[in-house]
This record gives C-alpha cells, structure tokens and sequence, in this order.
C-alpha cells in the first residue's frame, strides 16, 4: 500500500452490508470520530465504491484518498468535516 | 331537448367521458410534478363535493378528478380557479410537460427542470398538433422522469473539464465513473471523451472540485409508449444553453406540425418520411441558422 501522508484514527469494514446501509454504518462510524480525525472504510467494488465516497462528499466531509486492495475491495480515507 | 354535448370540445379541456352515463374524469393542470398545498387542498375539496371523494393519479404526473357531472363541469372549473388549479388537455396537443425534482432540490441533478417545465409550459402547452405530443424533462442520467418515453425527452447532463492542478489523485472518480471513461496514470486522470456519457457523476464526487462541470441538455426525439413502443433518439450532441435548446425543440414540434398526418405520432411521421430532412433541420437549429 501506498504511503498515507495522515493519521489514520479509526477503521471500519462495510464490505459485510449492502446499499443504502453501507452508507449508513459509515456514517455512523464518522460521527464518532472528533473534527480533523481520519475514518478508512472498507468497502465492496461496485455500487459502494460508486456511492458511498459522494455520499461523504455531500455530508460535507473531506474524503482524502481511494486505495484499491486488490481484493475487490477498496479502502476510503475520510477526514471528519464539522458543521 | 337536451343539450348536445360537444365532448371534442370537453376533451380540449381535460374532461374525458367515463363509461357511467353524465359523468367525465377531470384532468388537472400540473407542471413538472408539483402543486402547492392550496392548490391539493381545493383539489380534495372539489374531489368531496362535486366527486366521488378520490383523486386518479395519472402517469405522466397528472391528477384527474373522476365522477364529474357534465352538467357541473363550469361550475367545477370556476371552483378549482379559486383555489389556483387549472384544468389540463387530452387529445390532439401539447400535454402536461413532466419534470423530476431536479438540481434544485436532488443531489444527483445536473439541470433545474421545474424551471425547465414552466418554460416549456408557457412556450408549447395545450398548443394544436395532428397528435399528441409529450415533453418530459429529467435532471440526470438516472432518468427518473424516463425521458426517451416522451416526443421530445430532455436530460441534463454536464459537460467536464478536468483541472490537473487540483487533483488530489485520490481515485474517486475513477470509480464514480459508471462509463469507464476515466483511468488514473501516473497520479493523474485521463479522459476517454468517446465514452462519457455527461453524467456529471465525476463532479459530484470530486472531494476537490477538480472536475468541472457545465450543465447541458440531452434531448431525445420520438419516443412513444402507449400502442407502440419506441425509445427516442439522441440525434444532437449535448447543448449548453437554453436558447439553443428552445430553437431545437421549435425545430422538432414545427417538423411535427408540418409534416404528420392527423393522429399520427411523431415517431410514425419520422418512420413514414424519414428521417434525413428532419436531421437536417435539428443541425440547422443546433447550429444557430
């Protein structure tokens, strides 16, 4: 994997649902997280990589980097964004 | 004696006999989908008292009070005036022009389609053809309003221009992109023209704003969906101003009006003269001449 040039403060794994409740369990996770920490987030190739990055995007959060682990899945780097 | 009833006449206004003897279904004017709370409020008001009580909610985004005597119809038409709501058309015209909520109100939207619709309402509805002709506008290529389904079907769509300096590399759009029009090499986004579609989606999902988008129109041209069915064709590239826009579609219904028979569709008039001299036209007018 590529050097990160950030913290990363916490994971989750969102490979395990399905739209819209990837979303969802990502969100969740950001919402602990406190202003200008970092989330990496685990998910599917397919309609997850397609949407969930967009979704954060619209929620107003920084996403930071897209890493292909090149086992159909894709890791998000997200920096939480505060109101 | 009674009074013939003219139900041409009736149907020009949006009233259509019903199989029950003296009563008609009352099609309501609706644009792009939306009515205020007033306007539904005296709708279900007029439902109660001259109606059955219900509403019939058609498919192309129209309301239709069914159970209207014929003899109550002024009377009918004067009430729902009060409360701001118009009565629509059947028959051979211009009908409701269908709209999806668009960049106004769905994140997804790349055109303001209500906007589009009242424009569009103002310049063609209820204007007299040899047939009917429908205009449906959607806001993106998700095609929640089914634009091919319409005479004319306008989408909205983006054209994109990549800013390198930007860019961030992250990936993002790579991915978002459902045309795989995009590949990263060497940290940087490469943009196969051929195959984007003008989704936009790369723009929506740029956490930098590295791809800028310019909204425009996608229109398609002939489709059909009742008796016969057929998608609407993209004979124009993407148009980037509503003046160009409106010369096109003057182009399209002129061709119609001029060229069908009566109670023939606009895909059947494209299929019986073909299909050249109408391209001609839509170039001419996409072209400024």
């Amino acid at each position: 994997m590529a050097e990160l040039d950030f913290e990363v403060t916490d994971e989750v794994d969102i490979t395990d649902k399905v739209c819209p409740l990837t979303f969802v369990k990502a969100k969740v996770a950001i919402e602990e997280l406190e202003d200008g920490e970092v989330l990496a987030v685990r998910m599917n190739d397919g309609e997850p990589v397609q949407n969930v990055p967009r979704s954060m995007k619209e929620e107003g959060h920084k996403v930071l980097k897209l890493t292909d682990n090149e086992d159909g899945t894709y890791t998000m780097y997200v920096r939480k964004v505060e109101e | 004696m009674a009074q013939k009833v003219d139900y041409a006449a009736l149907k020009k206004g949006g009233y259509m006999r019903q199989k029950q003897k003296g009563y008609g279904s009352l099609r309501l004017a609706v644009i792009g989908g939306n009515l205020t709370a007033e306007n539904i409020k005296k709708v279900a008001e007029v439902a109660e008292k001259y109606g059955r009580g219900y509403v019939h909610m058609t498919s192309r985004q129209g309301i239709e009070i069914p159970f209207i005597k014929v003899e109550e119809l002024a009377e009918v038409k004067e009430e729902l005036a009060k409360g701001g709501v118009g009565t629509g058309v059947c028959g051979p015209r211009v009908r409701t022009i269908t709209a999806c909520q668009g960049s106004e109100v769905c994140p997804s939207g790349c055109v303001d389609t209500y906007t589009l619709a009242k424009e569009l309402d103002a310049r063609y509805f209820g204007r007299e053809l040899p047939h009917k002709f429908k205009f449906g506008v959607t806001g993106c290529q998700n095609n929640c309003l089914k634009a091919e389904e319409n005479d004319v079907g306008i989408k909205g769509g983006m054209n994109i221009a990549y800013k390198e300096d930007d860019c961030i590399s992250c990936g993002v759009c790579v991915k978002a992109c459902r045309q795989e029009a995009l590949k990263m090499v060497d940290g940087k986004v490469e943009l196969d023209a051929e195959k984007c579609n003008h989704c936009g989606r790369c723009v929506k999902s740029c956490p930098v704003d590295a791809w800028e988008g310019t909204p425009g129109y996608i229109v398609s041209f002939g489709g059909t969906f009742g008796n016969n069915i057929y998608k609407g064709e993209e004979l124009l590239p993407l148009i980037s101003d509503k003046e160009t826009l409106f010369r096109v579609t003057d182009a399209a219904i002129t061709f119609f009006e001029k060229n069908a028979n009566p109670s023939e569709r606009f895909r059947k008039t494209l299929q019986r003269v073909g299909e050249e001299d109408f391209r001609k036209q839509l170039k001419e007018a996409y072209e400024g001449q």
